[in-house]
Protein backbone atom coordinates (compact mmCIF):
# COMPACT_ATOMS: atom_id res chain seq x y z
CA UNK A 1 0.00 0.00 0.00
CA UNK A 2 1.27 3.09 -1.19
CA UNK A 3 0.41 6.61 -0.11
CA UNK A 4 0.85 8.61 -3.38
CA UNK A 5 -0.19 5.73 -5.77
CA UNK A 6 -2.45 3.02 -6.18
CA UNK A 7 -0.71 -0.37 -7.60
CA UNK A 8 -2.90 -2.36 -10.30
CA UNK A 9 -1.64 -5.51 -10.74
CA UNK A 10 -2.53 -8.55 -13.25
CA UNK A 11 -1.49 -11.90 -13.15
CA UNK A 12 -1.47 -14.92 -15.89
CA UNK A 13 -0.74 -17.81 -14.72
CA UNK A 14 0.17 -20.65 -17.41
CA UNK A 15 -0.30 -24.27 -15.74
CA UNK A 16 0.81 -27.75 -17.31
CA UNK A 17 -1.64 -29.93 -17.25
CA UNK A 18 -1.57 -33.44 -15.74
CA UNK A 19 -1.97 -35.78 -19.08
CA UNK A 20 0.34 -38.34 -20.20
CA UNK A 21 0.41 -37.34 -23.92
CA UNK A 22 0.61 -33.51 -25.49
CA UNK A 23 -2.24 -31.57 -26.69
CA UNK A 24 -2.42 -32.48 -30.21
CA UNK A 25 -0.31 -35.56 -30.37
CA UNK A 26 0.73 -38.63 -28.44
CA UNK A 27 4.25 -37.61 -27.81
CA UNK A 28 4.90 -38.27 -23.74
CA UNK A 29 4.86 -35.17 -21.74
CA UNK A 30 7.09 -36.52 -19.03
CA UNK A 31 9.62 -34.29 -17.50
CA UNK A 32 13.43 -34.83 -17.80
CA UNK A 33 13.77 -36.81 -20.53
CA UNK A 34 17.04 -36.40 -22.49
CA UNK A 35 16.40 -33.25 -25.13
CA UNK A 36 14.01 -33.87 -28.19
CA UNK A 37 13.34 -37.51 -27.52
CA UNK A 38 9.51 -36.98 -27.08
CA UNK A 39 8.68 -35.18 -30.20
CA UNK A 40 7.23 -36.52 -33.52
CA UNK A 41 6.37 -34.73 -36.58
CA UNK A 42 2.87 -32.59 -35.37
CA UNK A 43 5.30 -31.29 -32.53
CA UNK A 44 7.64 -30.45 -34.48
CA UNK A 45 5.80 -28.57 -36.59
CA UNK A 46 6.36 -30.62 -39.81
CA UNK A 47 4.02 -29.62 -43.11
CA UNK A 48 1.51 -31.84 -43.95
CA UNK A 49 0.66 -32.82 -40.09
CA UNK A 50 -2.69 -32.76 -38.57
CA UNK A 51 -3.33 -31.66 -34.55
CA UNK A 52 -6.06 -33.66 -32.81
CA UNK A 53 -7.12 -32.64 -29.61
CA UNK A 54 -6.19 -34.90 -26.33
CA UNK A 55 -9.98 -35.25 -24.84
CA UNK A 56 -8.49 -35.19 -21.25
CA UNK A 57 -6.82 -32.25 -21.48
CA UNK A 58 -10.05 -30.38 -22.35
CA UNK A 59 -11.86 -32.03 -19.25
CA UNK A 60 -9.18 -31.04 -17.12
CA UNK A 61 -9.39 -27.39 -18.35
CA UNK A 62 -12.92 -27.51 -17.95
CA UNK A 63 -12.97 -29.17 -14.49
CA UNK A 64 -10.19 -25.96 -13.64
CA UNK A 65 -12.70 -23.41 -14.77
CA UNK A 66 -15.88 -25.00 -12.65
CA UNK A 67 -13.55 -25.37 -9.52
CA UNK A 68 -13.03 -21.35 -10.18
CA UNK A 69 -16.13 -20.53 -10.73
CA UNK A 70 -16.34 -19.34 -14.12
CA UNK A 71 -18.73 -19.95 -17.22
CA UNK A 72 -17.73 -22.85 -19.43
CA UNK A 73 -18.60 -21.22 -22.84
CA UNK A 74 -20.34 -24.12 -25.41
CA UNK A 75 -18.60 -23.43 -28.08
CA UNK A 76 -14.86 -22.57 -28.61
CA UNK A 77 -12.34 -22.75 -30.93
CA UNK A 78 -8.71 -22.81 -31.42
CA UNK A 79 -6.55 -19.92 -33.15
CA UNK A 80 -3.33 -19.45 -34.18
CA UNK A 81 -0.70 -16.56 -32.66
CA UNK A 82 1.89 -16.03 -35.08
CA UNK A 83 5.22 -14.70 -33.68
CA UNK A 84 8.63 -16.02 -34.12
CA UNK A 85 10.79 -17.40 -31.66
CA UNK A 86 12.75 -20.43 -31.92
CA UNK A 87 11.24 -22.00 -28.70
CA UNK A 88 8.31 -22.72 -31.52
CA UNK A 89 8.91 -24.87 -34.31
CA UNK A 90 5.81 -23.75 -36.70
CA UNK A 91 6.16 -19.92 -35.66
CA UNK A 92 2.94 -19.81 -34.48
CA UNK A 93 1.32 -20.99 -31.14
CA UNK A 94 -2.02 -23.11 -31.05
CA UNK A 95 -3.74 -20.92 -28.47
CA UNK A 96 -7.34 -19.90 -28.61
CA UNK A 97 -7.86 -15.87 -29.03
CA UNK A 98 -11.51 -14.69 -29.29
CA UNK A 99 -13.33 -17.93 -28.34
CA UNK A 100 -11.43 -19.10 -24.60
CA UNK A 101 -12.94 -22.32 -23.43
CA UNK A 102 -13.82 -20.60 -19.44
CA UNK A 103 -15.01 -16.84 -18.98
CA UNK A 104 -15.75 -14.89 -16.07
CA UNK A 105 -14.61 -16.65 -12.78
CA UNK A 106 -12.79 -15.52 -9.43
CA UNK A 107 -11.40 -16.50 -6.30
CA UNK A 108 -12.05 -15.26 -3.08
CA UNK A 109 -8.83 -14.64 -1.31
CA UNK A 110 -7.76 -13.51 2.27
CA UNK A 111 -5.35 -11.03 3.30
CA UNK A 112 -4.53 -9.42 6.61
CA UNK A 113 -8.24 -10.82 8.14
CA UNK A 114 -9.80 -9.14 4.68
CA UNK A 115 -11.35 -11.01 2.05
CA UNK A 116 -10.52 -9.79 -1.19
CA UNK A 117 -12.45 -11.29 -4.78
CA UNK A 118 -10.06 -11.47 -7.63
CA UNK A 119 -11.89 -11.62 -10.95
CA UNK A 120 -10.63 -14.39 -12.98
CA UNK A 121 -10.94 -12.72 -17.01
CA UNK A 122 -10.57 -15.79 -18.95
CA UNK A 123 -9.26 -19.29 -18.95
CA UNK A 124 -7.97 -20.91 -22.51
CA UNK A 125 -5.93 -23.72 -23.40
CA UNK A 126 -2.87 -23.75 -25.52
CA UNK A 127 0.08 -25.81 -26.04
CA UNK A 128 3.57 -24.89 -24.67
CA UNK A 129 6.69 -23.84 -26.32
CA UNK A 130 9.69 -25.98 -26.40
CA UNK A 131 12.59 -24.90 -23.54
CA UNK A 132 15.94 -22.88 -25.02
CA UNK A 133 19.01 -22.75 -23.43
CA UNK A 134 21.48 -19.92 -23.60
CA UNK A 135 24.36 -21.70 -24.50
CA UNK A 136 27.55 -19.89 -24.47
CA UNK A 137 28.93 -17.96 -27.58
CA UNK A 138 25.44 -15.96 -28.20
CA UNK A 139 24.16 -19.26 -29.10
CA UNK A 140 20.97 -20.83 -27.85
CA UNK A 141 19.84 -24.91 -28.10
CA UNK A 142 16.62 -26.21 -28.30
CA UNK A 143 14.89 -28.71 -26.57
CA UNK A 144 11.35 -29.43 -27.94
CA UNK A 145 9.91 -32.17 -25.53
CA UNK A 146 8.08 -29.58 -24.08
CA UNK A 147 6.68 -28.14 -27.08
CA UNK A 148 2.76 -29.27 -27.09
CA UNK A 149 2.50 -29.93 -23.56
CA UNK A 150 -1.11 -28.81 -22.86
CA UNK A 151 -1.50 -25.24 -20.69
CA UNK A 152 -4.43 -23.67 -19.41
CA UNK A 153 -3.71 -19.80 -19.00
CA UNK A 154 -5.32 -18.14 -16.12
CA UNK A 155 -5.91 -14.39 -16.69
CA UNK A 156 -6.97 -11.95 -13.61
CA UNK A 157 -8.69 -9.14 -14.00
CA UNK A 158 -6.48 -6.01 -13.14
CA UNK A 159 -8.02 -6.39 -9.11
CA UNK A 160 -4.78 -6.89 -7.60
CA UNK A 161 -3.32 -4.21 -5.30
CA UNK A 162 -0.72 -5.32 -3.32
CA UNK A 163 2.41 -7.96 -3.78
CA UNK A 164 1.23 -10.10 -0.94
CA UNK A 165 -2.46 -10.11 -2.37
CA UNK A 166 -0.82 -11.45 -5.96
CA UNK A 167 1.02 -14.34 -3.89
CA UNK A 168 -2.09 -15.08 -1.49
CA UNK A 169 -4.31 -15.53 -4.91
CA UNK A 170 -1.76 -17.56 -6.72
CA UNK A 171 -1.02 -19.91 -3.47
CA UNK A 172 -5.16 -20.44 -3.15
CA UNK A 173 -5.18 -20.84 -6.55
CA UNK A 174 -2.40 -23.36 -6.48
CA UNK A 175 -3.77 -25.23 -3.85
CA UNK A 176 -7.53 -25.97 -6.04
CA UNK A 177 -5.07 -27.03 -8.80
CA UNK A 178 -3.76 -29.57 -6.64
CA UNK A 179 -7.02 -30.82 -5.43
CA UNK A 180 -8.09 -31.14 -8.49
CA UNK A 181 -5.04 -33.09 -9.85
CA UNK A 182 -5.26 -31.31 -12.69
CA UNK A 183 -1.92 -30.13 -12.91
CA UNK A 184 0.99 -30.83 -10.38
CA UNK A 185 2.26 -27.01 -9.74
CA UNK A 186 5.73 -27.67 -9.68
CA UNK A 187 7.02 -24.39 -9.58
CA UNK A 188 10.77 -25.47 -9.86
CA UNK A 189 9.69 -28.14 -12.93
CA UNK A 190 7.85 -25.04 -14.63
CA UNK A 191 4.87 -26.60 -14.44
CA UNK A 192 2.97 -23.69 -13.04
CA UNK A 193 4.61 -20.36 -14.10
CA UNK A 194 3.32 -16.78 -13.42
CA UNK A 195 3.76 -13.04 -15.64
CA UNK A 196 2.48 -10.28 -13.87
CA UNK A 197 1.26 -6.97 -15.23
CA UNK A 198 1.95 -4.02 -12.81
CA UNK A 199 1.39 -0.52 -13.26
CA UNK A 200 1.06 2.71 -10.86
CA UNK A 201 -1.17 5.48 -10.64
CA UNK A 202 -1.82 8.75 -8.85
CA UNK A 203 -3.99 8.41 -6.27
CA UNK A 204 -7.33 9.27 -7.36
CA UNK A 205 -6.93 8.82 -11.07
CA UNK A 206 -9.03 6.57 -12.80
CA UNK A 207 -7.35 6.09 -15.89
CA UNK A 208 -4.45 3.72 -15.69
CA UNK A 209 -1.09 3.88 -15.68
CA UNK A 210 1.47 2.19 -17.70
CA UNK A 211 2.08 -1.05 -17.17
CA UNK A 212 5.73 -3.54 -17.13
CA UNK A 213 5.08 -7.31 -18.39
CA UNK A 214 7.36 -9.36 -15.59
CA UNK A 215 8.44 -12.92 -16.43
CA UNK A 216 11.05 -15.53 -15.00
CA UNK A 217 9.65 -15.89 -11.30
CA UNK A 218 9.95 -19.16 -10.50
CA UNK A 219 8.63 -18.92 -6.99
CA UNK A 220 5.95 -17.37 -5.18
CA UNK A 221 8.82 -15.49 -3.13
CA UNK A 222 10.07 -14.44 -6.35
CA UNK A 223 6.76 -12.87 -7.50
CA UNK A 224 6.43 -10.78 -4.15
CA UNK A 225 10.26 -9.88 -4.79
CA UNK A 226 9.41 -8.57 -8.35
CA UNK A 227 6.69 -7.05 -7.66
CA UNK A 228 7.92 -5.11 -4.96
CA UNK A 229 11.07 -4.61 -6.76
CA UNK A 230 8.79 -3.05 -9.45
CA UNK A 231 6.92 -0.76 -7.91
CA UNK A 232 9.78 1.00 -5.70
CA UNK A 233 11.48 1.47 -9.52
CA UNK A 234 7.76 2.75 -11.13
CA UNK A 235 7.36 4.98 -8.21
CA UNK A 236 10.33 6.66 -8.20
CA UNK A 237 10.78 6.95 -12.24
CA UNK A 238 7.11 8.93 -11.71
CA UNK A 239 7.97 10.71 -8.68
CA UNK A 240 11.40 12.12 -10.76
CA UNK A 241 8.64 13.32 -13.59
CA UNK A 242 10.13 10.53 -15.83
CA UNK A 243 7.59 8.03 -17.64
CA UNK A 244 7.27 3.83 -17.36
CA UNK A 245 7.92 2.63 -20.68
CA UNK A 246 5.62 -0.55 -21.68
CA UNK A 247 7.58 -3.06 -21.58
CA UNK A 248 8.85 -6.89 -21.09
CA UNK A 249 10.96 -7.21 -18.27
CA UNK A 250 13.05 -9.90 -17.00
CA UNK A 251 13.18 -11.01 -13.30
CA UNK A 252 17.01 -11.64 -12.04
CA UNK A 253 16.50 -14.13 -8.73
CA UNK A 254 20.35 -13.41 -7.63
CA UNK A 255 20.61 -9.56 -8.24
CA UNK A 256 17.09 -9.35 -6.82
CA UNK A 257 15.92 -6.91 -9.74
CA UNK A 258 14.21 -6.36 -12.97
CA UNK A 259 15.75 -5.60 -16.20
CA UNK A 260 14.15 -5.28 -19.81
CA UNK A 261 14.22 -8.00 -22.00
CA UNK A 262 15.03 -5.95 -25.51
CA UNK A 263 14.23 -8.01 -28.46
CA UNK A 264 16.60 -7.69 -31.33
CA UNK A 265 13.28 -7.62 -33.12
CA UNK A 266 10.61 -5.34 -33.79
CA UNK A 267 7.30 -5.35 -30.86
CA UNK A 268 5.17 -8.41 -31.41
CA UNK A 269 2.29 -8.75 -33.62
CA UNK A 270 0.33 -12.20 -33.16
CA UNK A 271 -1.53 -11.79 -36.39
CA UNK A 272 -4.31 -14.40 -35.05
CA UNK A 273 -6.67 -16.41 -37.24
CA UNK A 274 -8.65 -19.55 -36.21
CA UNK A 275 -6.82 -22.80 -37.18
CA UNK A 276 -7.77 -24.60 -39.90
CA UNK A 277 -6.19 -27.90 -38.62
CA UNK A 278 -8.89 -28.09 -35.58
CA UNK A 279 -12.54 -28.19 -35.70
CA UNK A 280 -14.54 -26.53 -33.04
CA UNK A 281 -15.04 -27.97 -29.22
CA UNK A 282 -18.78 -27.72 -28.26
CA UNK A 283 -19.45 -28.42 -24.76
CA UNK A 284 -23.01 -29.74 -23.64
CA UNK A 285 -25.00 -30.11 -20.72
CA UNK A 286 -24.42 -33.57 -20.58
CA UNK A 287 -20.72 -33.31 -21.09
CA UNK A 288 -20.53 -30.67 -18.32
CA UNK A 289 -22.57 -32.82 -15.76
CA UNK A 290 -20.18 -35.76 -16.02
CA UNK A 291 -17.18 -33.77 -15.23
CA UNK A 292 -18.82 -31.53 -12.54
CA UNK A 293 -19.61 -35.18 -10.86
CA UNK A 294 -15.57 -35.62 -10.98
CA UNK A 295 -14.85 -32.47 -9.03
CA UNK A 296 -13.45 -34.01 -5.67
CA UNK A 297 -14.07 -32.34 -2.57
CA UNK A 298 -12.08 -28.72 -2.59
CA UNK A 299 -10.40 -27.02 0.22
CA UNK A 300 -13.19 -24.69 1.29
CA UNK A 301 -15.24 -27.96 1.62
CA UNK A 302 -12.21 -29.90 3.42
CA UNK A 303 -11.56 -27.34 5.93
CA UNK A 304 -15.02 -26.74 6.33
CA UNK A 305 -15.44 -30.99 7.48
CA UNK A 306 -12.39 -30.96 9.10
CA UNK A 307 -13.97 -28.08 11.58
CA UNK A 308 -17.66 -29.65 11.86
CA UNK A 309 -16.81 -33.05 11.99
CA UNK A 310 -13.60 -33.44 13.28
CA UNK A 311 -14.09 -30.65 16.06
CA UNK A 312 -10.67 -28.79 14.36
CA UNK A 313 -10.28 -24.91 15.72
CA UNK A 314 -10.79 -22.58 12.23
CA UNK A 315 -7.37 -21.99 12.54
CA UNK A 316 -5.84 -25.68 12.17
CA UNK A 317 -8.44 -26.77 9.25
CA UNK A 318 -7.05 -23.36 7.56
CA UNK A 319 -3.51 -24.64 7.63
CA UNK A 320 -3.70 -28.43 7.25
CA UNK A 321 -5.97 -27.45 4.39
CA UNK A 322 -3.52 -25.12 2.83
CA UNK A 323 -2.01 -27.75 1.01
CA UNK A 324 -3.51 -30.84 -0.65
CA UNK A 325 -0.99 -33.02 0.53
CA UNK A 326 -0.68 -32.21 4.21
CA UNK A 327 -4.52 -32.33 4.87
CA UNK A 328 -3.99 -36.04 3.14
CA UNK A 329 -0.85 -36.94 5.08
CA UNK A 330 -3.20 -35.58 8.51
CA UNK A 331 -6.29 -37.24 7.34
CA UNK A 332 -3.50 -40.85 6.80
CA UNK A 333 -2.75 -40.04 10.39
CA UNK A 334 -6.85 -40.30 11.45
CA UNK A 335 -7.09 -43.65 10.45
CA UNK A 336 -4.24 -45.55 12.49
CA UNK A 337 -4.96 -43.05 15.11
CA UNK A 338 -7.85 -41.00 15.93
CA UNK A 339 -7.77 -37.99 17.82
CA UNK A 340 -7.91 -34.87 15.37
CA UNK A 341 -6.62 -32.38 17.28
CA UNK A 342 -3.50 -34.17 18.93
CA UNK A 343 -2.27 -34.95 15.17
CA UNK A 344 -3.21 -31.33 14.43
CA UNK A 345 -0.61 -30.27 17.30
CA UNK A 346 1.86 -32.42 16.64
CA UNK A 347 1.44 -31.57 12.36
CA UNK A 348 1.42 -27.78 12.84
CA UNK A 349 3.94 -27.54 15.83
CA UNK A 350 7.08 -29.51 15.00
CA UNK A 351 6.34 -31.10 11.81
CA UNK A 352 5.78 -27.83 9.74
CA UNK A 353 8.24 -26.06 12.10
CA UNK A 354 10.81 -28.74 10.75
CA UNK A 355 9.92 -28.30 7.37
CA UNK A 356 10.14 -24.75 7.13
CA UNK A 357 13.41 -24.80 9.46
CA UNK A 358 15.10 -27.35 6.53
CA UNK A 359 12.98 -25.48 3.83
CA UNK A 360 11.70 -28.64 2.86
CA UNK A 361 8.19 -29.71 0.98
CA UNK A 362 5.71 -32.41 2.94
CA UNK A 363 6.21 -34.54 -0.19
CA UNK A 364 9.90 -34.51 0.94
CA UNK A 365 9.14 -35.80 4.76
CA UNK A 366 10.78 -38.92 5.42
CA UNK A 367 8.23 -40.07 8.14
CA UNK A 368 5.49 -41.78 6.91
CA UNK A 369 1.64 -40.98 8.02
CA UNK A 370 1.62 -44.26 10.38
CA UNK A 371 4.48 -43.70 11.60
CA UNK A 372 3.68 -40.38 13.13
CA UNK A 373 0.12 -42.54 14.68
CA UNK A 374 2.71 -45.23 16.22
CA UNK A 375 5.12 -42.49 17.65
CA UNK A 376 1.60 -40.96 19.59
CA UNK A 377 0.58 -44.36 20.57
CA UNK A 378 4.08 -44.84 22.20
CA UNK A 379 3.00 -41.34 24.12
CA UNK A 380 -0.82 -42.94 25.18
CA UNK A 381 0.98 -46.12 26.52
CA UNK A 382 3.45 -44.54 28.58
CA UNK A 383 6.76 -45.65 26.67
CA UNK A 384 7.95 -42.38 26.20
CA UNK A 385 7.13 -39.19 28.07
CA UNK A 386 5.79 -36.19 25.92
CA UNK A 387 9.25 -34.38 25.98
CA UNK A 388 10.94 -37.60 25.12
CA UNK A 389 8.73 -37.43 22.26
CA UNK A 390 9.86 -34.32 20.91
CA UNK A 391 13.09 -36.52 20.71
CA UNK A 392 11.94 -38.91 18.85
CA UNK A 393 10.14 -36.78 16.76
CA UNK A 394 13.03 -34.44 15.28
CA UNK A 395 15.22 -38.37 15.10
CA UNK A 396 12.43 -39.52 12.81
CA UNK A 397 12.10 -36.42 10.67
CA UNK A 398 15.79 -36.55 10.41
CA UNK A 399 16.56 -40.35 9.89
CA UNK A 400 13.10 -41.19 8.94
CA UNK A 401 13.65 -44.25 11.82
CA UNK A 402 10.50 -45.84 12.88
CA UNK A 403 9.47 -44.33 16.62
CA UNK A 404 9.97 -48.05 18.45
CA UNK A 405 13.54 -48.45 16.59
CA UNK A 406 14.68 -44.66 17.83
CA UNK A 407 13.34 -45.42 21.35
CA UNK A 408 15.57 -48.76 21.49
CA UNK A 409 18.72 -47.69 20.11
CA UNK A 410 18.83 -44.14 22.16
CA UNK A 411 17.04 -45.80 25.43
CA UNK A 412 14.68 -43.38 25.59
CA UNK A 413 12.39 -45.64 26.73
CA UNK A 414 10.35 -43.52 30.21
CA UNK A 415 11.40 -44.53 33.43
CA UNK A 416 7.93 -45.98 35.13
CA UNK A 417 9.32 -47.82 37.56
CA UNK A 418 8.76 -46.44 40.94
CA UNK A 419 11.39 -47.97 42.78
CA UNK A 420 14.02 -46.78 40.17
CA UNK A 421 12.58 -43.63 40.18
CA UNK A 422 12.15 -43.42 44.21
CA UNK A 423 15.97 -44.23 44.19
CA UNK A 424 16.64 -40.98 42.13
CA UNK A 425 14.68 -38.53 43.70
CA UNK A 426 16.21 -39.44 47.13
CA UNK A 427 19.62 -37.99 45.54
CA UNK A 428 18.06 -34.92 44.34
CA UNK A 429 15.78 -34.28 47.24
CA UNK A 430 19.36 -34.12 49.08
CA UNK A 431 21.13 -32.22 46.71
CA UNK A 432 18.29 -29.21 47.17
CA UNK A 433 17.84 -29.56 50.70
CA UNK A 434 16.83 -25.53 50.74
CA UNK A 435 14.25 -26.35 48.50
CA UNK A 436 12.70 -29.18 50.06
CA UNK A 437 12.68 -26.62 53.35
CA UNK A 438 10.51 -24.39 51.34
CA UNK A 439 7.92 -26.39 50.48
CA UNK A 440 7.93 -27.81 53.82
CA UNK A 441 7.71 -23.87 54.77
CA UNK A 442 3.90 -23.99 52.81
CA UNK A 443 5.51 -22.52 49.50
CA UNK A 444 4.09 -25.84 47.18
CA UNK A 445 5.27 -24.25 44.11
CA UNK A 446 9.06 -25.33 44.40
CA UNK A 447 7.44 -29.01 43.48
CA UNK A 448 8.00 -27.80 39.72
CA UNK A 449 11.42 -26.85 40.25
CA UNK A 450 11.92 -30.46 41.98
CA UNK A 451 10.30 -32.73 39.25
CA UNK A 452 12.61 -30.51 36.74
CA UNK A 453 15.69 -31.48 38.60
CA UNK A 454 14.20 -35.01 38.84
CA UNK A 455 13.63 -34.77 35.00
CA UNK A 456 17.09 -33.49 34.19
CA UNK A 457 18.98 -36.38 36.33
CA UNK A 458 16.70 -38.62 33.74
CA UNK A 459 17.38 -36.92 31.18
CA UNK A 460 13.75 -36.05 30.34
CA UNK A 461 12.88 -40.04 30.56
CA UNK A 462 11.03 -40.13 34.11
CA UNK A 463 7.48 -40.51 33.47
CA UNK A 464 6.31 -36.84 35.21
CA UNK A 465 3.40 -37.99 36.93
CA UNK A 466 4.95 -40.85 38.58
CA UNK A 467 8.23 -38.67 39.73
CA UNK A 468 5.50 -35.79 40.71
CA UNK A 469 3.43 -38.29 42.88
CA UNK A 470 6.47 -39.89 44.47
CA UNK A 471 7.72 -36.36 45.17
CA UNK A 472 4.53 -35.43 46.97
CA UNK A 473 4.59 -38.13 49.44
CA UNK A 474 8.50 -37.90 50.13
CA UNK A 475 7.91 -34.59 51.15
CA UNK A 476 4.55 -35.14 52.97
CA UNK A 477 6.70 -37.32 55.40
CA UNK B 1 -16.43 -2.91 -46.59
CA UNK B 2 -14.03 -1.56 -47.72
CA UNK B 3 -10.90 -3.24 -49.80
CA UNK B 4 -8.21 -2.98 -47.64
CA UNK B 5 -4.78 -1.27 -49.49
CA UNK B 6 -1.70 -3.66 -49.07
CA UNK B 7 1.20 -0.47 -49.93
CA UNK B 8 4.69 -1.47 -49.59
CA UNK B 9 5.08 -0.26 -45.99
CA UNK B 10 3.25 -3.30 -45.09
CA UNK B 11 4.49 -5.38 -47.38
CA UNK B 12 7.89 -4.56 -45.57
CA UNK B 13 6.52 -5.46 -42.17
CA UNK B 14 4.65 -8.69 -43.11
CA UNK B 15 8.03 -9.76 -44.83
CA UNK B 16 9.97 -8.79 -41.55
CA UNK B 17 7.56 -10.93 -39.24
CA UNK B 18 7.92 -13.82 -41.84
CA UNK B 19 11.77 -13.36 -41.82
CA UNK B 20 11.85 -13.36 -45.43
CA UNK B 21 14.28 -11.07 -47.18
CA UNK B 22 12.81 -9.36 -50.03
CA UNK B 23 13.76 -7.37 -52.81
CA UNK B 24 12.47 -4.43 -54.07
CA UNK B 25 11.03 -5.96 -57.21
CA UNK B 26 9.84 -8.60 -55.39
CA UNK B 27 8.06 -6.01 -52.75
CA UNK B 28 6.45 -4.35 -56.20
CA UNK B 29 5.38 -7.66 -57.14
CA UNK B 30 4.06 -8.77 -53.65
CA UNK B 31 2.17 -5.69 -52.97
CA UNK B 32 0.48 -6.16 -56.48
CA UNK B 33 -0.62 -9.93 -55.62
CA UNK B 34 -1.86 -9.42 -52.35
CA UNK B 35 -4.15 -6.26 -53.47
CA UNK B 36 -5.23 -8.73 -56.21
CA UNK B 37 -5.85 -11.38 -54.17
CA UNK B 38 -7.48 -8.91 -51.08
CA UNK B 39 -10.03 -7.88 -54.03
CA UNK B 40 -10.63 -11.23 -55.20
CA UNK B 41 -11.87 -11.77 -51.62
CA UNK B 42 -13.58 -8.81 -51.51
CA UNK B 43 -16.22 -10.09 -53.70
CA UNK B 44 -17.51 -12.11 -50.55
CA UNK B 45 -18.49 -8.84 -49.75
CA UNK B 46 -20.98 -8.48 -52.27
CA UNK B 47 -23.42 -11.45 -50.14
CA UNK B 48 -26.05 -10.12 -47.65
CA UNK B 49 -24.75 -11.69 -44.78
CA UNK B 50 -26.88 -9.74 -42.15
CA UNK B 51 -28.75 -13.01 -40.75
CA UNK B 52 -25.92 -15.45 -41.17
CA UNK B 53 -24.09 -16.88 -38.35
CA UNK B 54 -20.35 -16.51 -38.33
CA UNK B 55 -18.73 -19.59 -39.01
CA UNK B 56 -15.40 -21.25 -37.25
CA UNK B 57 -14.50 -23.74 -39.56
CA UNK B 58 -15.34 -24.94 -43.12
CA UNK B 59 -16.62 -28.32 -42.38
CA UNK B 60 -20.00 -28.85 -39.84
CA UNK B 61 -17.76 -30.91 -37.75
CA UNK B 62 -16.70 -30.65 -33.82
CA UNK B 63 -15.49 -32.09 -31.39
CA UNK B 64 -12.13 -34.34 -32.62
CA UNK B 65 -10.74 -35.98 -29.76
CA UNK B 66 -7.75 -38.18 -29.29
CA UNK B 67 -7.66 -40.55 -25.93
CA UNK B 68 -4.31 -39.67 -23.88
CA UNK B 69 -2.27 -42.45 -24.66
CA UNK B 70 1.03 -42.22 -25.06
CA UNK B 71 2.35 -43.45 -28.82
CA UNK B 72 5.37 -43.36 -30.60
CA UNK B 73 7.94 -40.62 -30.71
CA UNK B 74 10.54 -39.84 -33.43
CA UNK B 75 14.06 -41.50 -32.90
CA UNK B 76 16.04 -37.95 -31.92
CA UNK B 77 18.56 -38.19 -34.63
CA UNK B 78 15.65 -38.34 -37.14
CA UNK B 79 13.68 -35.59 -35.31
CA UNK B 80 17.40 -33.50 -35.76
CA UNK B 81 17.64 -34.61 -39.37
CA UNK B 82 16.23 -31.19 -40.91
CA UNK B 83 18.14 -28.80 -38.12
CA UNK B 84 21.19 -26.86 -40.28
CA UNK B 85 22.85 -27.15 -36.98
CA UNK B 86 22.85 -29.71 -33.60
CA UNK B 87 24.46 -30.02 -30.21
CA UNK B 88 24.38 -31.86 -27.54
CA UNK B 89 21.05 -33.76 -28.96
CA UNK B 90 19.44 -30.15 -29.12
CA UNK B 91 18.39 -28.04 -32.31
CA UNK B 92 21.10 -24.78 -32.24
CA UNK B 93 19.91 -21.56 -33.33
CA UNK B 94 21.17 -18.15 -33.01
CA UNK B 95 20.44 -16.20 -29.61
CA UNK B 96 17.91 -13.69 -30.40
CA UNK B 97 16.72 -12.05 -26.91
CA UNK B 98 19.25 -9.92 -24.93
CA UNK B 99 18.33 -7.91 -21.55
CA UNK B 100 19.36 -4.29 -20.97
CA UNK B 101 19.32 -2.46 -17.82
Amino acid sequence: MLKDYDITIGLEVHAQLDTETKIFCSCSTEFGAEPNTHTCPVCLGMPGVLPVLNKQAVEYAIKAGLALNCEITDFSKFDRKNYFYPDLPKAYQISQFDLPLCEEGYIDVMTDEESVRIGINRIHMEEDAGKLIHAQGGESLVDYNRGGTPLIEIVTEPDITSPIQATAYLKKLKNILEYLEVSDCNMAEGSLRCDANISLKPKGQSELGVKTELKNMNSFKAIEKALTYEIKRQRKLLKEGGKVVQETRTWDDEVEKTFSMRSKEEAHDYRYFPEPDLVPLEVDEAWLQEIKEEIPELPKARRERFVNELGLPEYDAEVLTDSKSIADFFEAVLEEYDDPKTVSNWMMGDMLRLLNEEELEIEEIKIEPVELAQMLKLMDDGTISSKIAKTVFEEMFNTGKKPETIVEEKGLKQISDSSELEGIIEEVLAENQSAVEDYQAGNENVIGFLVGQTMQATQGKANPQLVNEILRKKLAD
Amino acid sequence: MKVMKIDETMVEKVAMLSRLELSSSEKEQMTEQLNDILEYADELNELETEDIEPTAHALPIKNVFREDKVGESLARKDALKNAPQKEAGSFKVPQIIETDE
